[in-house]
């Protein structure tokens, strides 16, 4: 049997509809990407949003969506939720992020070390992977890991202020909330969020 | 027509065509798209660590309203396939501009497995391909392969032939 959350706390406390819904309120101009799977789920039951940009595939390419859009647009803030398993098959995307180094692009892992889409299978976050040190090592040098609410109150205006790429990881228990599904008709969505950031201007 | 004058002219016909973000895992026969999008300060030049990584970056770029192009060798194509389906759900414009290997005066038989499905993995990812074998033809093709995808949010590939770029000298 494959070690369970080692090199992790034993168990999470965070649930991943409240961070999300923590992280979101008051966003005003924020834009969105969410990581296929749970991500997506979490950020369409805090509501739905035009500046929202939800992926149901392209697994791994959540960052590198939110680093093109983050150069595009540096008068937008950008911010990227995804889980631990997309963001192992991305994960030379925050080398990608790490040389350019945008300044208004955050990116949140909501890691429960397993992958909920599938049965629950344990992660590499599971089993000895660190996400954080990941992201540290790639040079994303305001990279934080928490895994309790007051660890998230202590780094949360730091993760949300621009002035230079930011990466947090947080723990979240493996509960898996009730699915709350938005557009899966990527044009639509396209078309709404180009408009809602003047893309055609 | 040498290398460069050739390149020099794809990098105008590039500027001239309202690109500023240029994604692109190194290739020899890129180098001078590459020194030129370095050099240039309107240009988001960003290094891949995987091609597959191009293929989300232009479409957040699109997101955001900024038109891109991507630059790779033959053996990269395989690397964005589960990637492409972003750009074809979502209709997003994408121009890749690729440089054969694998096909003339190859040194490296490694090279060739990938490069000799190259083309029609592209089409069956819904690609419009152009093959270039003349410099000539260089500019007006990717000029072609970049009116098309914006004015119809349509992926192009633009793939340089091996004999078009030269031999690859192993020894400098």
């Amino acid at each position: 049997m494959g070690r369970v959350n080692a090199g992790a706390e034993p168990t999470a406390e965070l649930e991943r509809r409240t961070v999300v819904g923590n992280l979101l309120a008051g966003r005003e101009g924020l834009a969105v990407i969410t990581g296929l799977g749970s991500p997506t789920y979490d950020v369409a039951a805090v509501g739905d949003h035009e500046r929202n940009f939800y992926l149901w595939g392209a697994m791994g390419g959540a960052v590198a969506t939110g680093l093109g859009l983050a150069l595009a647009r540096p008068d937008l803030d950008v911010l990227v939720v995804t889980g631990d398993g997309e963001m192992l098959m991305g994960m030379g995307s925050l080398a990608t992020v790490a040389a350019k180094a945008p300044e208004n692009l955050a990116i949140l892992v909501l890691d429960n070390g397993v992958y909920g889409e599938t049965g629950m299978q344990p992660s590499h976050t599971s089993l000895g992977s660190d996400l954080c040190a990941i992201a540290k090592g790639c040079g994303i040098r305001n990279s934080w890991r928490v895994s309790t609410q007051d660890e998230l109150e202590d780094i949360r205006d730091r993760f949300q202020r621009r002035g230079t790429v930011r990466f947090l990881l947080v723990r979240v228990a493996t509960e898996q909330p009730e699915r709350v599904m938005p557009t899966r008709d990527a044009v639509e969505n396209k078309l709404r969020f180009r408009m809602a950031v003047d893309a055609n201007r | 027509m040498t290398v460069d004058g050739w390149q020099q002219g794809v990098y105008d016909v590039i500027k001239e065509r309202r690109i500023e973000l240029i994604g692109y895992v190194p290739d020899a026969g890129h180098a001078s798209l590459i020194d030129n999008a370095r050099r240039d300060p309107d240009i988001r030049d960003v290094l891949l660590t995987s091609e597959e990584e191009g293929i989300p970056l232009c479409a957040g770029a699109w997101l955001g309203g900024m038109r891109s192009v991507l630059l790779m060798q033959s053996s990269g194509v395989g690397n964005c396939v589960n990637m492409l389906s972003l750009q074809r759900i979502a209709r997003i414009p994408l121009v890749l501009i690729v440089t054969m290997r694998g096909e003339y005066a190859e040194f490296n038989p490694w090279q060739v497995p990938m490069s000799s499905i190259t083309e029609r993995v592209l089409q069956l990812c819904d690609f419009q391909t152009y093959r270039v074998d003349h410099a000539e033809a260089a500019g007006e093709t990717v000029a072609a392969a970049i009116d098309m995808a914006y004015a119809s949010n349509v992926a192009n590939a633009v793939i340089f032939s091996q004999q078009l770029l030269g031999r690859k000298k192993w020894v400098e």
